[in-house]
């Protein structure tokens, strides 16, 4: 489970969080909403303890990850992975070793029979063909880069999962073998997952739950129907605005393909 | 362990309390010996870095080699050079022997070698690491349990640390060689003088002094861009000033060790 409880943040002057409160079940998928550079990034990396709150806490899997020792953080980072909003690969290594690196048993990293299978698993997953292994990150395209940091954060079978906009840069169709992904890990390995998303549309398929972060705060929580039908104008003007959006990328598609 | 992090805390609250540029001194300071307790800490974990290690040192061995060789060179020739300038007529040959190759052990090989990698070497590493701080590959690396200092900053500093005195003592050679060389065609120096001047004058405390010289310069140009670069903020325009801030920071410690050591090292001979 994943807790956070009345988290505050700023840079500076800048507040970006101010007692934010989240909770998400074991085997839910939650959705994270909201406007661009309202923090969601920021809140993620609080979960695994890549930034610390100013005051609140942050509790994943009865831990809490504030106050944790440097060897406690990295034991249960081995059991979260995260999906970076820019790929964040490791551009010096080939893929392969990038999601090789993913894998956070010692034991299975050093067994060659292992990593090599499960890199192809991964790959697999993420629906990207397996020559792409041996090439550079700086080879690969955008969307490319975004899949293979999830298949490396997919790589040790994390308990929790928290995706950074996974869908964000990619077509249609690798945007729902992703959406597919998620569904899956919940579904069949019962992986906890944080979604960050501007997409209403795919986060409303994928997710259990929603959440709308707004001017700091998190404005509304609830199934896609509950969000749908709350009569917030914050929520509804950041929902139609972004439904447009998606209708008239949806229209762009089309015409492509048309054309 | 606790009593050292508590001093570091106090240097780091008086340093709050001084000026500006005291408390940017101290926290520096106080960060760069966190570092060096964690690099510490880490040596244990050589299933991690000793495969990067490798890695690291023959990347920068083979990448060096070429210019250390060249500088050393010319600098044995200059010296030699220098030497017959100045000794015409006044001195017995042989001293030049002797010119030529205490110099070359004792000074210019090690130092010239450490300015030159402060900027091959110091720069990549500082450029490398400020990169990958950018580009959040530092935090993807702690988002899998991964230690940075294992993984990143511990091969670097080792493969430095066996990579650059090896380069020292290559230097050494070459600058030597080239000098009898040179001083043979414009002095003619015979090498029967030559070998007599320079074992006349040598001590094997010598060799081991630049030995230790170059182990000194090799934390320099390792630990100090490694420390800038890992540390690095803002962007693109972070990693330049990184770079730039790692090979002045590293040159400017090369020659305070330089004279520290010879102080130190030559005084009690
Ligand atoms: N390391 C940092 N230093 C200073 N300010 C930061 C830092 N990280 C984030 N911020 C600020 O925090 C705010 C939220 O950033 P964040 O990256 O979380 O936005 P976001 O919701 O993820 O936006 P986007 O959808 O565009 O990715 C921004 O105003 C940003 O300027
Ligand atoms: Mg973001």
């Amino acid at each position: 489970m994943i807790q956070l409880q009345n988290i505050s943040k700023r840079f500076l002057s800048n507040v970006v969080l101010d007692g934010v409160s989240l909770d998400v079940q074991d085997g839910e998928t939650v959705a994270l909403l909201g406007p661009s550079g309202v923090g969601k990034s920021v809140t993620l990396k609080m979960i695994n303890g890549l930034l610390k709150p100013d005051s609140g806490d942050v509790i994943v899997d009865g831990l809490h990850v504030p106050k944790l020792k440097r060897h406690e953080l990295a034991e249960l980072r081995s059991r979260i992975g995260y999906v970076f909003q820019y790929g964040a690969l490791f551009d010096s290594d080939p893929v392969a070793e990038n999601i090789r690196l993913g894998i956070t048993n010692e034991d299975q990293y050093h067994d060659e029979a292992y990593w090599k299978e499960r890199v192809k698993e991964c790959l697999r997953l993420v629906n990207l063909s397996a020559d792409v292994a041996d090439k550079y990150p700086a080879e690969l395209s955008g969307g490319m880069k975004k899949r293979v940091g999830i298949a490396r954060a997919i790589a040790g079978k994390p308990k929790y999962l928290l995706y950074d906009e996974p869908t964000s840069g990619l077509d249609p169709v690798n945007a729902d073998v992703i959406d597919g992904l998620i569904e899956r890990l919940r579904d069949e390995l019962g992986v906890t997952s944080v979604v960050v998303s501007h997409d209403v549309r795919g986060s409303f398929r994928v997710a259990d739950r929603v959440a709308l972060l707004w001017q700091a705060k998190i404005r509304a929580v609830g199934t896609a129907e509950e969000i749908l039908a709350s009569r917030d104008t914050a929520v509804q003007q950041f929902l139609e605005r972004d439904l447009e959006m998606s209708l008239i990328q949806a229209e762009g598609n089309q015409d492509r393909h048309g054309a | 362990m606790a009593a050292v992090a508590g001093a570091l805390d106090l240097v780091r609250y008086v340093g709050r309390w001084g000026s500006r540029p005291a408390q940017h001194v101290l926290g520096n300071a106080g960060r760069f010996t966190y570092l060096l307790i964690d690099l510490m800490r880490g040596l244990t974990e050589w299933r991690v870095y000793l495969p990067r290690m490798f890695t690291q040192a023959t990347h920068i061995g083979y990448g060096s080699l070429f210019i250390v060789l060249l500088v050393a060179g010319f600098a044995g020739a200059v010296t030699s050079l220098q030497t017959g300038y100045q000794f015409t007529g006044s001195l017995p040959l042989y001293y030049a022997g002797a010119v030529i190759s205490e110099s070359m052990i004792l000074e210019l090989g090690p130092v010239l070698t450490a300015l030159i990698l402060a900027g091959r070497i110091g720069a990549r590493y500082a450029a490398e690491l400020g990169t990958m701080r950018v580009t959040e590959q530092i935090d993807a690396l702690e988002s899998l349990g991964r230690s940075p200092i294992t993984h990143l900053l511990l091969p670097r500093v080792i493969a430095g640390i066996l990579v650059i005195p090896a380069l020292t003592m290559f230097a050494n050679a070459t600058g030597i060689v080239v000098g009898y060389l040179t001083a043979k065609g414009s002095l003619g120096l015979t090498y029967a003088d030559f070998e007599y001047g320079a074992r006349y004058f040598f001590r094997p405390l010598d060799l081991w002094y630049s030995l230790i010289k170059s182990y000194c310069f090799a934390g320099a140009v390792t630990l100090i861009p490694c420390y800038i670069g890992y540390n690095t903020q803002q962007g693109a325009e972070g990693v330049g000033r990184a770079t730039t801030t790692a090979v002045v920071s590293a040159s400017v410690t090369i020659l305070l060790l330089d004279a520290l050591t010879t102080k130190l090292l030559l005084g009690v001979k």
